[in-house]
């Protein structure tokens, strides 16, 4: 397949940026996007120019370092991610515009590659449980209801990767918020510092400058791991409890 | 996790962000649903009352009549009326005023737009809310001037008691066919707000924890679009068909 590609470059997080237009001929359509870009890399690299730079680690689908905006989709056309995204899901000939995550809360570092430590710092802000360190308990001395566990494991799926902040109109990080929310109150290990991480949380997630959720559900078609929109009634319905107990 | 590092100054300067502020997004959030669950209890209301029309001068002239004895003596005169217009009046200033906050909110996080973007799978009335809303506003202004406060016959050019009674004011303005054209535009615009904001607000409000109660706070919000906005539109539909005359 010949492509043309329109990849955001951008020297620095001061820097001005802009888009630049490649050429890449010759990819196979068993390649997955990342290493179509390291084609271009390598064109790059030949021709002393400096290698587009883009967030990867596991290529595997399981870590959330990949982003990328592509073709106007976060994580392009298929749902998943992007380093398990393949070329047969474009066309020959195709020009396939190639951004980083947009956000306030998410500036651009270099190129594609975007700084995503808010989420870090949400989770910092109540996204843990307080355990004594020691050896480890019992696995069975505290019984976990099986729905609840099911519902804690399907949201503990979420891999922080951003693509619902990157595809919200309103630039809310609500799906990942209401995620851990859930993740954590559904099991007993969660229940002690259940109001004060939703607060803390929520609080923190507005301070990093992300928006307000208006329900519009573009994140959970986005996400890579399917984290249905309940999440976010959740996350309401705590906030509202902690709220309460608070005053 | 997916992060990158920050230089690290410019980590610390992040660490010591710490959150202030309690008017977070989520409680304005909440101030919207509540008035917006009020509008819709008005709005329900306020649509039974106009189908009286198709009952008769009397009928419409007597509901509006029986509005301002609503509660007497245990209220005085109009009192009914007093206290649901400071309700109303309370929850639109919230309501307006929270969409504002957010809006802006929402503009400011993301300053750099997209070069392309595609929406995967949102409705259409999910992106109307905000201008959907200022139409609504417009709309609420000019009919509160029109039919409330200014009371103008915009047929005859009468403006006050001389416009006539409740029945022949309303029959004489839809017979007027920009009026009409305003008043339908409006319930399109309704019917939107209700479409998303009824599964919005029940999200909100957290009811909707599972995938069953979203499909149903989803249809909810399609059930009371069409029923709001069609109830309302009948009427004028009606004057222009000939079905309801003076
Ligand atoms: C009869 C009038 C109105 C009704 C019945 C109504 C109802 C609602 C409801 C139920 C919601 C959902 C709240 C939530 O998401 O929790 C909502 C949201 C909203 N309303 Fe209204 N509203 C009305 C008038 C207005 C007006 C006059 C504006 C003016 C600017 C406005 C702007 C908005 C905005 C921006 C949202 C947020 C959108 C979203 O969350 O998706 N609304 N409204
Ligand atoms: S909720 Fe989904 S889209 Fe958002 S960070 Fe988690 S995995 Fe990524
Ligand atoms: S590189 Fe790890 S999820 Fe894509």
């Amino acid at each position: 397949m010949n492509l043309t590609l329109k990849v955001w470059r951008q020297a620095g997080p001061e820097s001005e940026g802009g888009i630049h237009t490649y050429q890449v001929d010759g990819v196979s359509e068993d390649m997955s996007f990342l290493e179509m870009l390291d084609i271009l890399n390598e064109q790059l690299n030949e021709q002393g120019e400096e290698p587009v730079a883009f967030d990867h680690d596991c290529r595997e689908g399981i870590c959330g370092s990949c982003s990328l905006m592509i073709d106007g989709y976060a994580h392009g056309p298929e749902v998943t991610t992007t380093c398990q995204l393949h070329m047969r899901s474009f066309s020959d000939g195709q020009t396939i515009t190639i951004e980083p995550w947009r956000a306030e809360a998410f500036p651009v570092v270099k190129d594609l590659v975007v700084d995503r430590g808010a989420f870090d710092r949400i989770i910092q802000a109540g996204g843990y449980i307080s355990a004594n360190t020691g050896s480890a308990p019992e696995a069975n001395s505290v019984p976990a209801q099986r729905d609840k566990a099911m519902r804690a494991f399907n949201v503990a799926t979420c891999i922080g990767c951003g693509a619902c902040v990157a595809a919200c109109p309103n630039g809310s990080a609500s799906l990942f918020l209401g995620a851990k929310i859930t993740h954590l109150g559904e099991l007993p290990q969660g229940q002690p510092e259940r109001n004060q991480r939703v607060l803390g949380m929520t609080a923190q997630h507005d301070e990093e400058g992300f928006g307000g959720c208006t329900n519009i559900g573009e994140c959970t078609a986005a996400c890579p791991k399917g984290i249905p929109l309940d999440v976010i009634s959740q996350l309401n319905k705590d906030y509202r409890t902690a709220l309460r107990a608070k005053s | 996790m997916a992060t990158t590092t920050r230089s690290p100054a410019k980590a610390k300067a992040a660490q010591a962000k710490k959150a202030k502020s309690p008017r977070t997004t989520i409680l304005l959030k909440l101030t919207m649903a509540v008035s917006g669950l009020i509008f819709i209890g008005y709005v329900l209301a306020h649509m039974y009352g106009n189908l009286k029309a198709f009952a008769g001068p009397e009928s419409f002239n007597g509901y509006a009549e029986h509005l301002r004895e609503l509660g007497e003596p245990l209220l005085p005169h109009e009192g009914f009326l007093w206290i649901a217009r400071a309700v109303l009046l309370l929850s639109l200033v919230v309501h307006v005023a929270s969409a504002i906050v957010l809006w802006r909110r929402a503009g400011k996080a993301r300053p750099v737009k997209y070069v392309v973007t595609k929406n995967r799978n949102s409705s259409f009335s999910s992106h109307w809310m905000r201008w959907g809303g200022i139409t609504i506003l417009l709309f609420l202004i000019w009919h509160l001037l029109n039919f409330s406060f200014g009371k103008v016959n915009v047929k005859t050019g009468e403006t006050g008691s001389a416009a006539g009674d409740p029945y022949t004011v309303m029959v004489q303005s839809f017979e007027v066919w920009w009026l009409t054209a305003i008043y339908l535009v409006a319930m399109v615009a309704l019917a939107l707000h209700l479409h998303h904001g009824t599964w919005s607000a029940a999200q909100t409000l957290g009811l909707t924890g599972t995938a069953k109660a979203r499909r149903t706070a989803k249809a909810a919000g399609g059930v009371l679009a069409v029923v709001v906005a069609g109830g309302f539109a009948l009427i004028p539909l009606s004057v222009l068909l000939g079905i309801i005359e003076k």
